[in-house]
Parts: C-alpha cells; sequence; structure tokens
C-alpha cells in the first residue's frame, strides 16, 4: 500500500509492543488536510498510545508515520514539534511556577535553540499574539495570574493555547474536556469548533454528543486494532462497535 | 507595563545585590584583619559552586553532587601554573632534578611531562581555568542528558565521577602531587601572593569575580531560558512538546556551573596557596550542595549567603567540637531541607520581606507589581 501524497499524516502497519503485549497492533488510518478525526473506544485500547507514537514520545516497534511525506519514526520530539505536530495531554500540563503569560511565552515558536533563549526579547509581536491566543482561550483577564491558581478547566484551555501559539497544521488532543463542568465543556466545544477550522485534528474522546458535534470521521479502537472506521452514523450502527463499546 | 520591557532586575534583586557588595567590599574589609579577611575570601570562593548550583539544581532541577570535580579542576589548572613558576632551577637546586616540582622529584619523575608544558603560559593556563572544567561538563553532560538521564542517576553518577577524580589524583602521586596537592605556591609572575597585601588585593579580585558570576547568573535567570529551566523542571514533557530540545538546556547549565565552580576554584588556590585531591571528592561536593540549599536554592544571593554561614559555623564548631562537627552539619541539611526548603533566602521572603514592606507599604506597592513577574521568586512562594 503506497501513502496517498495528499493525506497529511499516513500511520501504517503502526505496531508497538511492551514486552511481547501489543498496545497498537499493525493499525494503519490516513488523515485528511482540515479533517476533525475522533478516536473512540473503551479503556486500554491504545488510543493514548497512538497519539504518543506520533509525536514520538514511545517508541514504534514498526510500521511507518508519516507527515508532509517525513517519516516522524526517525525524529525527536522536538523536531517533531517543528514539522508541525503539537501535541496536548491527558491531564492538563502546564509550567505551575509561571504565569500564564510565561506559560504561553514558552511556546511561541521562536527562540527555541540555547542562544536563541538567552536572547530571545519580548517584543510587540510576541506580546500581541500572546494576547490574542489568551483572548481565543478566555484567559485574557488572567495573564498574570500563576498557572497554579488556575482551575482545572482553565488549565486545559491554557494548554490549547500553548498548542494554538504553536499555529501546529496537525493538532493532537486527548480528552479536552475531560473533568470539565457542564459550563467549561460548552465552552471548549466552542473553542474546540473555532480552532479546528483551518488544520486537522485528531481528538481522542469519550463523550459521544461532544463526538457528533465535531468529527468529520470517527475511527474505533479496540485492543490496539482498528474495530470500525467512517463517519459518526456509520460507527453508531456498526454492530462490532455496538459489542465491545457502546452498548446496546 | 511589564510586558513591555524585561527587566534584568527587579528592586528587590538591586537591594539584594547592593547589601551584599556592601558587606564584602565595605563591611568586611573594614571589620576584620588581613588573616580573617583571607578565611572570608576563601568561603567566597564556594559562593561560586553555590551560585552555579541555584542555576542547575534550583532552577533547572539537575541536582549534581559533584561540583568539586570542576571546582578542582580549575583549581588544579591555575596550581600547576603556580607551581612551575615556583619550581625556577633557583628555588628547587637542592633537588636531584632542579627546575621540575618537587613532588616530581620525589617520585623520580625527571623531566616536565607534556601535558604539563602548556601551564608554563599564564595566558594558557587561566583559559585552561575555564575551559578544561566545561569541556568535562559537557562530555558529562551529553553522555547524561542526551540519554535522558536525571534525577537521583545523574546525582550518583556525578557522585561517582567525584570518586574517580579522587582516587586518578591520589593515585598518580608524580604527576598531581598525590593526597597532598599542589602545595607550597608562591608568585604569580613574580607577584608574591603569600604577602598581606597580596591578600587583601586577591580578596578584592575574588569579590569583583564573584559579582560577575552573579551578573551572568541574573541575566541566566532572567532571560526565556531561566523560564524554560523552570518549566523543565516541572513538567520537562511539555517543554519537549513545545518543540525544545531539553538535553541542550541541560548541557548548558550544567557547563555553566561547572564554569562558575573553576572560576571559583581557580581563586581558591590562588588565596590559600595550595590545591589537593580533598577539595575534589564526595564529601567536598556534597557540602557544596548544603551551602546552597541552606542558603536558599533558588536565590542566587542567599546562596552566597549560605555559603559565608555554613563554612564560618564549619570553622567555629569544628574548632570547638571536631568530633561532632560533621554531625551538625548533616543534622543542618536535614532540618533545612525539612522546615525551610528554600533556606535563608526563603525564610526572608516569607518573614522579613513582608515587614518591610508594612513599614514602606506606598513604596514598595509599585515594586511588587514589577516583581511579580520574577520566576524564581514566584517559584520560591
Amino acid at each position: 500500500m503506497n501513502a496517498r501524497p495528499d493525506f497529511l499524516l499516513t500511520v501504517e502497519n503502526l505496531t508497538v509492543s511492551f514486552d511481547g503485549f501489543k498496545a497498537v497492533d499493525g493499525l494503519s488510518f490516513y488523515v485528511e488536510q482540515n479533517e476533525c478525526r475522533v478516536i473512540i473506544g473503551p479503556n486500554g485500547a491504545g488510543k493514548t498510545t497512538v497519539l504518543d507514537l506520533i509525536c514520538g514520545r514511545t517508541k514504534a516497534t514498526s510500521g511507518k508515520v508519516e507527515f508532509k511525506n517525513q517519516e516522524l519514526l526517525k525524529m525527536r520530539e522536538d523536531q517533531i514539534v517543528h514539522a508541525g505536530v503539537g501535541r496536548k495531554f491527558q491531564t492538563p500540563t502546564v509550567y505551575e511556577d509561571l504565569t500564564v503569560f510565561e506559560n504561553l511565552e514558552i511556546s511561541y515558536p521562536k527562540g527555541h535553540g540555547v542562544f536563541g533563549a538567552l536572547t530571545f526579547r519580548r517584543d510587540d509581536a510576541v506580546i500581541s499574539r500572546i494576547d490574542e491566543i489568551a483572548a481565543t482561550v478566555f484567559l485574557e483577564e488572567l495573564l498574570e495570574e500563576k498557572a497554579a491558581y488556575l482551575s482545572h478547566g482553565q488549565k486545559q484551555w491554557l494548554e490549547i493555547g500553548m498548542l494554538l501559539i504553536q499555529d501546529p497544521e496537525l493538532l493532537m488532543l486527548d480528552e479536552p474536556v475531560a473533568g470539565m463542568s457542564v459550563a467549561e465543556r460548552k465552552k471548549t466545544a466552542e473553542l474546540l469548533n473555532r480552532i479546528i477550522q483551518d488544520r486537522s485534528v485528531i481528538v481522542i474522546e469519550h463523550d459521544m454528543k461532544f463526538v457528533e458535534d465535531i468529527a468529520t470521521r470517527v475511527t474505533v479502537l479496540h485492543q490496539g486494532k482498528v474495530l470500525s472506521e467512517g463517519s459518526m452514523a456509520h460507527v453508531q450502527a456498526d454492530p462490532k462497535v455496538i459489542e465491545v463499546y457502546l452498548g446496546h | 507595563m511589564f510586558l513591555n520591557k524585561n527587566r534584568f532586575f527587579s528592586n528587590t534583586d538591586l537591594i539584594g545585590f547592593a547589601l551584599l557588595a556592601l558587606l564584602i567590599f565595605v563591611m568586611l574589609p573594614v571589620g576584620l584583619d588581613v588573616f580573617r579577611l583571607n578565611l572570608f575570601g576563601k568561603y567566597l570562593t564556594y559562593a561560586f559552586v553555590a551560585i552555579g548550583l541555584v542555576l542547575c539544581w534550583g532552577a533547572g532541577g539537575i541536582l549534581s553532587l559533584g561540583q568539586g570535580v570542576f571546582f578542582g579542576l580549575g583549581g588544579y589548572c591555575m596550581a600547576m601554573f603556580l607551581k612551575l613558576e615556583a619550581s625556577s632551577p633557583e628555588a628547587t637546586k637542592i633537588q636531584s632534578t632542579p627546575g621540575i616540582p618537587d613532588f616530581m622529584d620525589w617520585n623520580q619523575i625527571a623531566e616536565i611531562p607534556f601535558w604539563w608544558q602548556p601551564f608554563h603560559s599564564l595566558t594558557f593556563s587561566l583559559v585552561a581555568v575555564i575551559i578544561i572544567p566545561v569541556i568535562f561538563a559537557f562530555i558529562i553532560g551529553v553522555a547524561m542528558f542526551r540519554r535522558r538521564v536525571g534525577g537521583v542517576y545523574f546525582a550518583i553518577i556525578t557522585q561517582a565521577i567525584a570518586a574517580i577524580l579522587t582516587i586518578l589524583i591520589i593515585g598518580q602521586q608524580g604527576y598531581t602531587g598525590g593526597v597532598n596537592g599542589i602545595t607550597d605556591l608562591r608568585t604569580l609572575k613574580g607577584w608574591d601572593i603569600r604577602t598581606d597585601d597580596a591578600k587583601v588585593i586577591l580578596y578584592f579580585v575574588n569579590g569583583g569575580l564573584l559579582f560577575a558570576c552573579l551578573f551572568i547568573a541574573q541575566i541566566i535567570r532572567k532571560s526565556k531560558l531561566g523560564r524554560i529551566l523552570i518549566a523543565m523542571r516541572d513538567q520537562e514533557d511539555r517543554v519537549r512538546f513545545s518543540g525544545y530540545d531539553v538535553a541542550n538546556f541541560k548541557i548548558f547549565v550544567f557547563c555553566a556551573g561547572a564554569a562558575f565552580a573553576a572560576v571559583g576554584g581557580a581563586m581558591f588556590t590562588l588565596q590559600v596557596g595550595f590545591m589537593s585531591p580533598s577539595f575534589v571528592g564526595i564529601v567536598p561536593s556534597i557540602e557544596m550542595v548544603i551551602f546552597c540549599a541552606v542558603g536558599g536554592r533558588l536565590s542566587i544571593i542567599g546562596a552566597v549567603y549560605g555559603a559565608l554561614l555554613v563554612n564560618l559555623a564549619k570553622t567555629t564548631f569544628s574548632e570547638l567540637f571536631p568530633e561532632l562537627w560533621l554531625l551538625g552539619l548533616g543534622g543542618l541539611f536535614i532540618a533545612v531541607v525539612l522546615a525551610f526548603p528554600n533556606g535563608l533566602a526563603g525564610i526572608y521572603k516569607d518573614y522579613v520581606e513582608p515587614r518591610i514592606a508594612l513599614i514602606f507599604k506606598r513604596k514598595m506597592h509599585i515594586d511588587e507589581d514589577v516583581s511579580k513577574y520574577d520566576p524564581l521568586e514566584a517559584a520560591a512562594d
């Protein structure tokens, strides 16, 4: 099977084995430009592991992951980021000792070398970009607050903001609305709908209502393999999916 | 307001620097005799190491238990130059081979080994004081941080390196002076470093270099690099997935810490007049971490006070209770870590600063706005 060049991301025969246990087993899927792909599946299906493999956090045993015709499996994490892949973790991962402004500033795509960081200037372009992103993720009033004092939902937004400022072509979000209040959930859905417009996104999510809202296509994983793939309506009608995941 | 400029010194920092300068350049020289001043000069050489540890450990989360290695290498580079100068054929004419360092003669070595030769040059030696420890730190850094060795494992490995280097120096007696070290150093380009005048001048040179290092450390802390170090300490993966090659930053800060330690080591040799393996090994390396912890591992100024106070206590108590001193030092370390994890600087910040703020309420109100954006101070909360 040859990768079609118009796919943004090509994952083929991806396998990772931890001491003989295959968490992801011969997985193949393709993500197009501007597509919003949602990955669902029961616990332990390997959803998070797939994201870990794509962004280089876990090394694959075999297979290939091509992004814009570059093989990601051979690249370091920071090189993958520079290629245009952004990753949000499941638990909000922000720098608690720094302010919201500083959190966003560190993610600003400039001065990433040692000497670049030493000579980095907080110029007007940086400040206005940070202001803009902070407004997008509802944190414009909290720029001077230390990240440790944010609520759970605000930390999730901050981390999404940190990804947005990198302006990645492929955004990977691991359960972005988990642990949020109903009001926060609604705001986040609105936020995600806005930011997925001009980029490709892979989202892991359990909330079916939310998935229906945003998904272009859905991939159902089970035991490290693709169980079903297609539109939301298609997978919801698939008897195999009903059996292992959605329930009768 | 704050967003438009990235100030390297907040007003609180400026007060701290000014008070320290007052102590080092005015109060100590005026109040102490030359012998005591020289002793404080020796204590301050450890402050260089402690400042490096604030960057590596306090900010970057990299605990090195082998800073004595870099202190020692810097000190030995300086000592080799001074020893060669002290070993003129006239001064050593009673040896079987005049014109070589005395310990080489005692070990039946008849000529100066090739790797000692460049240390005839002062310029080379001064460059070597910094470059050799930095290259060594770079090699350790690349080997460890590229493989993602960190935390306790890194601490243990640096400790092992300190032990290995000590054994190497002691074992190669003919080339290094062995367990006695390189002793009987006399002149620097003909200038006698043992006189009282020289000791006072060296004290001030030492103080000047210390402030140069403090200044560099402050710039590193206040640049984006300083904030990345804090970010790395808390969420290394997030930094990596924000597009940074984390290992490079660790290597950089470890090399910077090594360079500071090396300058301290060279100044130690000049002021104390010898260098020996007892400043390289595990015990001195751990003591250096204690200086930093007592002073406050998040504060470069605190680290200087920590080095001064612990050494002063060491001199005083080790004379009074020689057997109990080490236990006392260990107890002090445990007490600080348990009760005051941010050391003297933390105590100052939590108890003294709020009172000062009350007194100067109106004035400090403006300063606080600025100091809010000091990530290290913020981290000390």
